[in-house]
């Protein structure tokens, strides 16, 4: 409830961390010749460094952050992120689409579109990743100025452009490469970071095993069977009200599992980047299977810190609750002056009062009990203020993961922890800037505007691309301060413009006679359809708006997650459907030689035969699946 | 790319390693969770990473990767 206050060691290991990252932008920057140096990395980087910055590019601060909140609201069931909605994906894209990625020398996904299809496609796919990216970048970034705000008093403003401010220093120096590195560091940061706040939780509710059994009480407690918190499938089964998620096991498998995990990670060029800029085709390959196994295990660190949270809160001596909303500290102490001037008898009313002061729903019966315990011995204003912060009936569960690192790391590891989170924020916008500014320079400038300039022109297009994409991620930074929930808003997003798009890839590279025209209105269609099907169907509990149903309320799905699913299920469909219809109603217009190295069928066979066992794709993935197989069955 | 990324990746945890190490045996009562001195526990394995790190880029020194 306070803000921390951070001791000198651990003012010293953040600015430890950015000077090193700031050094990293240097010693490259004498690298960067070219436009290919600056913004594709020249192909020239090795596996295991493109395999930890491919995860960790998609390994965002608000995954961190999100993926905690949902470990407590919904479970162990959130581990399908990534055993579901991952790991399956990564192994498709190494085994069966790197080669067409890297092979067709494309560098970038919206430019394999272009040489597999036309400019119309690649001109649509740009412009969609470009503005997701920019805003996935400001929402992460907002969310980044906020939580220095409310953790550590810092002034909104002041966090956002410092944090820009060097993250545009380091891109501009030494480009995509800069960014990698950095992406790998934070890797390392984010493992290191978390991981002794992981175990300290654990240790503290009693083990893995104690968490399990206490997680049944939190499961019947919220009107669930038992294992609602601690099985993975099980309460899918029994069906969309059997699961805290409210989702169906349809939506689930098809929804996330197919068409919105494939969609992502197989199509979005923010993690294809890392890929496409490793040195040769076996490291391009590899860089989804090396990244597929800390996926695997991420959900023990990401996941479990939220379910020692709904754990620990179900343990009176433990002195913990899920934070409520953050409430501005001039709020608390003008509540503190209300709860002193009631008496038992004005209770009610001081109640209502406090209520509207705090802008939160509080407990009635924990508030009536503390100006009671206040009129019969005065209670200072820290016990006071314990008391309100205790008595707010409303959860934030985006604080979970901050409020176990304030419990449990002292000064010094909060110092690793905290530098590890904001250097997840600064990489993931420099991830998005590096995908945007390739984008950008291109396929939008180089190809539609001002084509045929000397590579040099291109290089500080490239530069000049990097700061006015940092400045229009600030400038999305502060259109996304207006609203509350970014991770849904980046579902939404993901929905509109990724879920129809693997239909595109899916077609255009196993099926020859898919045509430009057939993907061009395709995927326009599957966007457009996204936009209606949000705008007819809705959630329960959400009013019509920005949560959908804006124009009519044709359908109504049990949870806002069972709609994404649904909605990029649809759109998957439609694209595909349209896409195949006009691909045979319109002729075609390139030939099968046009065509080799960009369809399977018309590709000579990728043969890994002369790779030690150990670096066949093929090979270890399916490994990687029966492991993730093994996983599912575990937590059953 | 000439800079082996194990080098600064290797330096930042030996420092930030030998930071908290430090920390946590000057400062033990402030270091304290669980009753376990975590910044000295933690340091050193932070320690002990960074070195692994600066060992793998000295050694790739020595033997440059066929490229």
């Amino acid at each position: 409830m306070q803000p921390i206050l951070l001791q000198w060691i651990d003012y010293t290991i953040l600015i430890a961390y950015v000077a090193f990252v700031l050094g990293i932008g240097w010693a490259l920057a004498r690298y960067m010749k070219t436009s290919a140096d600056f913004l594709t990395s020249a192909r020239s980087i090795p596996t295991w460094v493109t395999g930890l910055a491919f995860i960790s590019a998609n390994l965002g601060a608000l995954e961190l952050v999100g993926m905690a909140a949902s470990g407590a609201k919904y479970g162990i069931s959130t581990a399908h992120f990534y055993w579901v909605g991952a790991i399956p994906a990564m192994i498709f894209l190494a085994v069966f689409m790197m080669p067409f990625y890297y092979g067709s020398k494309a560098r970038s996904v919206p430019e394999y579109l272009q040489m597999r299809f036309d400019n119309r496609v690649m001109g649509l796919n740009a412009i969609a990743f470009a503005v997701m990216t920019l805003f996935a970048s400001g929402i992460s970034m907002n969310a980044l100025a906020k939580l220095l705000n409310q953790l550590l008093g810092w002034n909104y403003d002041f966090a956002l452009w410092i944090c820009s401010a060097v993250v545009l220093l380091y891109v501009l120096k030494g480009g995509l490469t800069s960014a990698i590195y950095t992406e790998v560091l934070q890797f390392f940061m984010i493992v290191l970071g978390f991981a002794p706040v992981v175990y300290l939780g654990l240790k503290d509710i009693g083990g893995w095993t104690a968490m399990n059994h206490s997680l049944k009480t939190v499961a019947t407690n919220n009107g669930f069977a038992d294992n609602a918190w601690s099985s993975a499938w099980q309460p899918l089964i029994g069906g969309p009200s059997h699961n805290p998620m409210g989702v169906d096991i349809f939506a689930m498998v098809f929804g996330l599992g197919f068409v919105l995990s494939f969609g992502y990670w197989c199509t979005n060029f923010l993690v294809v980047q890392r890929a496409m800029a490793a040195k040769n085709m076996t490291a391009a390959r590899n860089t989804p299977i090396v990244a597929s196994i800390p996926k695997m295990f991420f959900p023990f660190l990401v996941i479990v810190p939220g379910m020692i949270a709904v754990v620990l809160a179900t343990m009176p001596d433990k002195n913990y609750r899920i934070p409520p909303p953050p409430i501005a500290q001039e709020k608390y102490a003008q509540a503190i002056d209300e709860v002193k001037a009631a008496t038992p008898d004005t209770a009610a009313a001081a109640i209502t009062g406090i209520s509207t002061t705090l802008g939160a729903k509080v407990d009635a019966g924990k508030l009536t009990s503390l100006i009671t315990d206040n009129a019969t011995a005065k209670l200072t204003d820290a016990q006071i203020k314990t008391g309100i912060y205790n008595s707010i009936a409303e959860n934030d569960y985006d604080g979970v993961i901050f409020s176990l690192v304030k419990k449990y790391c002292p000064a010094g590891l909060l110092g690793l922890a905290l530098t590890a989170l904001l250097a997840s924020f600064m990489s993931g916008m420099a991830g998005n800037v590096t995908a945007f500014n390739t984008v950008w320079t291109y396929n939008l400038y180089q190809a539609f505007f001002v084509k045929g300039k000397s590579d040099t022109h291109y290089f500080w297009a490239g530069k000049v691309t990097t700061i006015a994409g940092i400045l229009l991620s600030i400038a999305c930074a502060y259109f996304a301060k207006q609203y509350n929930n970014a991770m849904d808003i980046i579902q939404l997003v993901f929905g509109f413009v990724n879920a129809p798009l693997f239909a595109t890839f899916l077609l255009g590279m196993f099926w020859a006679r898919t045509t430009a025209t057939g993907a061009f209105f395709g995927l326009f269609g599957g966007i457009a359809s996204s936009a209606v099907f949000h705008a007819l169907t809705i959630a329960k509990g959400n009013a019509p708006g920005v949560k959908g149903g804006y124009l009519s309320v044709v359908s109504t799905f049990p949870s806002e997650m069972a709609q994404n699913f649904w909605l990029a299920s649809f759109a998957f469909t439609v694209c595909l459907v349209l896409t195949l219809v006009i691909s045979l109603a319109t002729a075609r217009t390139k030939s099968d030689a046009d065509l080799k190295g960009l369809v399977y069928s018309l590709t000579p066979k990728t043969f890994d035969s002369n790779q030690p066992i150990w670096q066949r794709p093929a090979v270890v993935g399916v490994v990687l699946l029966i492991v993730c197989v093994i996983m599912n069955w575990y937590f059953w | 790319m000439g800079l082996d990324i194990r080098w600064p990746i290797g330096l930042m945890f030996t420092l930030i390693g030998v930071l908290l190490t430090g920390y946590g045996a000057v400062k033990a009562s402030d270091s304290m969770s669980l009753g376990i001195n975590i910044n000295l526990v933690w340091g050193l394995v932070l320690l002990a990473f960074g070195v692994f790190m600066l060992f793998g880029a000295i050694k790739g020194k020595k033997n440059p990767p066929a490229v």
